[in-house]
């Protein structure tokens, strides 16, 4: 499989889930030469706890994460993202990593590996590369993957068990795409005092964006509502200018993501165990 | 100089054998054929409709080893050893109709009933899962099924009658 990818690489395309792959070609907007199908390969469809991280293997498909009780008890950020996902059908099929490797900014599952600082595992025949989310995706659909290099495995890090989590998206139909969407995990201290903060946007910008810049806003913070109303105004300048299209004007996308922001936050905090 | 990198040559068919409605077809099939096109140009199951070929409207839907996919987005070449159930091998029985159809027969379910076969087949995976859906479950699960016609509230009240059919099937046979 890997000899292949180096062989082929330029002109090959992973087949995983192919529930963004496929339409790309019915639509011809891709031409690959070859597809190397990697549905088969058993020993990439796993789902394990290990390390502080649940680790994904590349055949697994979302609606299997969705299901196992591991990631249910464990890790229901995760499967709370991936209800977000599609339809059921597109779940039947699509995979986690292969979401990651397609990158699309509008995607959930980028956005929540940002908010997590998680790891992409990418192998080639030269070897196998550890890549932190924030230096994986690189803008609209892009990464660091090379073209002879095989996403193996995607490492979601374990959450503190004191910490509240939520993830908010707005689309306008179930299912479409989001204009815009915020994953949130917030660690408090023992007196009542925000300690850690990590915030992942999808839709806001050509790639999923992790808000340092909110999150250091909230440090130290009980996410009182003036703290929140200067995150939402931070947040808002997260926002692309270059995201004009006929769903959305730059300025509905700013305030969309001021709003949601509040709102992540809040359930977030909501859910912190004292 | 940079040598001419030549593609090397692959077969451009293959052979597959999948169980379709219960019977075993083998087929040569070009590498690049859909499933949705297989199954509707090759095995004739003129059923499995195809309205948006890119995963958005759910006609094309089918059971893939009993989970509902998109037959659209999925090349046939990928289905080999697998079984497939369409519209057509639903009721077992071409003079039968399943407890779902008679549900959307009896509770119009439909007009057109080009969206019809993926609904169907949705429901089908969904009751399988949850016997006993509540109105708000029926409407998520069918939000990737896109209906021109109805306005969706007699889908809904067809869902509620076929799992009341299927709940009342199940307690007959046990």
């Amino acid at each position: 499989m890997l000899a292949l990818l180096g062989q082929y690489g330029p002109d090959a395309k992973v087949l995983a889930g192919g529930q963004s792959l496929v339409p790309l070609l019915n639509m011809r907007l891709a031409a690959p030469a070859y597809l190397v199908d990697i549905n088969h390969i058993a020993a990439l469809n796993y789902i394990k706890a290990e390390d502080g991280c649940l680790a994904v293997g590349a055949a697994a498909r979302q609606r299997q994460v969705e299901r196992s009780a591991l990631v249910r008890q464990q890790f229901p950020l995760l499967v709370e993202v991936v209800q977000h996902i599609g339809h059921m059908q597109i779940r039947n099929r699509g995979t986690i990593a292969g979401s990651i490797a397609h990158a699309d900014p509008a995607a959930e599952l980028p956005a929540l590996l940002v908010c997590l600082n998680g790891v992409v595992v990418a192998q080639s025949t030269a070897g196998t590369r550890f890549i932190d989310a924030e230096e994986f995706f690189t803008g609209y659909l892009s990464t660091t993957l090379q073209p002879d290099e095989l996403v193996t495995e995607v490492r979601f890090p374990s959450i503190p068990p004191q910490a509240g989590w939520a993830f908010i998206e707005f689309a306008r139909r179930s299912g479409d795409y989001a204009l815009a969407g915020a994953a949130a995990v917030l660690t408090p201290t023992a007196d009542g005092r925000c300690l850690s903060a990590q915030l992942g946007y999808l839709g806001v910008s050509g790639a999923p964006v992790r808000a340092h810049d909110v999150e250091t806003l909230l440090i130290g913070t009980t996410l009182d509502d003036r703290t929140l109303d200067a995150a939402a105004e931070e947040a808002s300048r997260i926002v692309s200018a270059e995201l004009n299209d006929v769903h959305a004007t730059p300025e509905y996308r700013r305030a969309l993501t001021a709003e949601l922001t509040k709102r992540v936050l809040r359930a977030a905090w909501d859910r912190r165990k004292p | 100089m940079k040598e001419q990198k030549s593609l090397p040559e692959f077969s451009e068919t293959d052979t597959i054998a999948v169980v379709v409605n219960g019977h075993l077809c083998e087929r040569q099939v070009p590498v690049r054929l859909l499933l949705s096109d297989f199954l509707r140009h090759e095995l004739h199951l003129t059923g499995t409709h195809i309205g948006c070929e890119h995963g958005v409207c759910g006609c094309c839907t089918v059971l893939l080893d009993g989970d509902a996919v998109r037959s659209c987005l999925m090349l046939a070449v990928q289905a080999d050893g697998m079984a497939i159930t369409t519209i057509e091998g639903l009721a077992g029985n071409r003079d039968q109709m399943h407890p779902i159809q008679q549900a959307f027969q009896q509770k119009h379910g439909l007009q057109c009933g080009f969206c019809t076969p993926g609904i169907i087949m949705t429901v089908y995976a969904m009751l399988q899962e949850h016997p006993d859906p509540t109105e708000q479950e029926i409407r998520h699960e069918l939000s990737g099924n896109l209906c021109r016609c109805t306005g969706y509230q007699n889908i809904v009240e067809s869902v509620k009658l076929a799992a009341e059919l299927l709940r009342e099937q199940h307690l007959e046979v046990n």
